[in-house]
């Protein structure tokens, strides 16, 4: 942390147990690459800690700058990057417990040689949904936050560089469950999927606009406990054509396999797209 | 968390405009936040007392102006605002509205000297 801004106040990051420092993305980067934070230690800090001046001759200086600039733009960074190399990829966002890990496992295991599955693990603690995922075969990369809420496109262009891509069709990039903080965050993702299961009620598009609203997809999960929570289906449904209307709506069960092989065609059909978008260009 | 960081660039963003327009101390920061941003003006305002610490802005005060959500139906080519943060076209009743204001985070202006 720089001592005399507070920036890196949000602390360090670990990918695969290594502090995030170590690892520098230079394939995505170039040899351009920012601190953690961003933040170039080269500049100087002329912080004034002398007298005050007071407001007297205060002026106005006109900004208009996006807050999160930095991140869009790393993020339109690494979009073009994983473009390049034929991926399509997913920014995976759900309430904590919702299924996701789960979910990306099976949705790897349905698509087996068709789509080839590589998965980026957010999580502010332990690496235990990468071992879970480590297990079934799939490359993975685990990014420990620490106390952040949210990955931010840096964090995931440093754990790409420990994949190897070229071998990869599609990227699944499991974010903090959260459903507030990652939505203001893009990662570089094509698509971002949402998922709610029947366990949380129906309501959850309407508490949670945002998310929703950013979503290319929604996956209803836990369908195989839908009758023992009196889930309302049509309710839920209504709420998520109100707030995601544009979306594409996925019902399943990540446990029983049920609606997953619906799932993994339409993510068949969204990797040609993407790669006859890619050739076009 | 996610305030903290967003104060912090908002900061960061303050502190590169100042000193490059010569000031040495920031006094006030004008934010413009987005209602579908998520993002608490509270929890913003007390996250950058924290991270204004030591730097050129710490005695700044933080001006968040809210930004309600506006809506474009291209059914009807009519803006309408919803309260609720619900896109039904008050006309046509369709969900399709897209939209147009809501999600800016922006650090509008600032003052220094």
């Amino acid at each position: 942390m720089c001592k005399e801004c507070g920036c890196g106040i949000v602390g360090e990051v670990d990918i695969n147990g290594r502090p995030g420092s170590e690892i520098s993305p230079e394939s995505v980067q170039g040899s351009g690459a920012e601190s953690p934070t961003g933040h170039s230690h080269e500049e100087s800090h002329t912080h004034g800690h002398g007298v005050d001046p007071g407001r007297g001759d205060a002026h106005t200086i006109a900004v208009h700058q996006a807050v999160l600039q930095k991140n869009d733009r790393l993020a339109e960074r690494n979009r073009g990057y994983f473009k390049a190399k034929g991926l399509l990829v997913l920014n995976v966002v759900s309430s904590p417990g919702s299924g996701k890990t789960t979910f990306i496992q099976k949705t790897a295991a349905v698509l087996g040689a068709r789509l080839r599955t590589g998965v980026i693990v957010g999580d502010l603690a332990t690496d235990n949904d990468a071992a879970r995922l480590r297990s079934s075969g799939v490359p993975v990369v685990q990014i420990t936050t620490g106390t952040v809420c949210h990955l931010e496109a840096e964090m995931v262009a440093r754990a790409a560089s420990q994949l190897a891509l070229d071998s990869l069709d599609l990227l699944i990039i499991e974010n903090v469950g959260n459903l507030v903080c990652p939505a203001t965050y893009d990662l570089g993702e094509d698509l971002r999927v949402v998922l709610l299961s029947v366990t949380e009620g129906e309501d959850k598009p309407l508490k949670y606009p945002p998310v929703f609203h950013s979503a290319q997809a929604v996956i209803v999960n836990k369908m195989d406990l839908a009758a023992a929570c009196e889930f309302d289906r049509e309710k839920t449904l209504a709420n998520l054509h109100r707030i995601s209307h544009h979306a594409r709506i996925f019902e399943v069960s990540a446990r029983t396999g049920q609606g997953l092989e619906a799932w993994a065609t339409y993510l068949v059909e969204q990797h040609r797209l993407a790669r006859s978008n890619a050739v076009s260009k | 968390m996610h305030e903290i960081s967003i104060a912090q660039s908002a900061l960061e963003l303050a502190v590169t405009a100042a000193q490059a327009s010569g000031a040495t101390r920031i006094h006030q920061l004008q934010l413009r936040v987005g209602v579908m941003t998520g993002i608490v003006p509270e929890a913003l305002m007390f996250a950058f007392e924290v991270v204004r610490e030591g730097t050129i802005a710490e005695k700044a005060d933080l001006k968040v102006q809210v930004v309600p959500v506006t809506c474009w139906c291209s059914n009807c080519q009519i803006e309408f605002s919803s309260g609720e943060m619900v896109y039904e076209c008050p006309q046509c009743h369709q969900f399709n509205a897209q939209l147009r204001h809501g999600l800016e985070l922006e650090l509008a202006s600032l003052e220094a000297s």
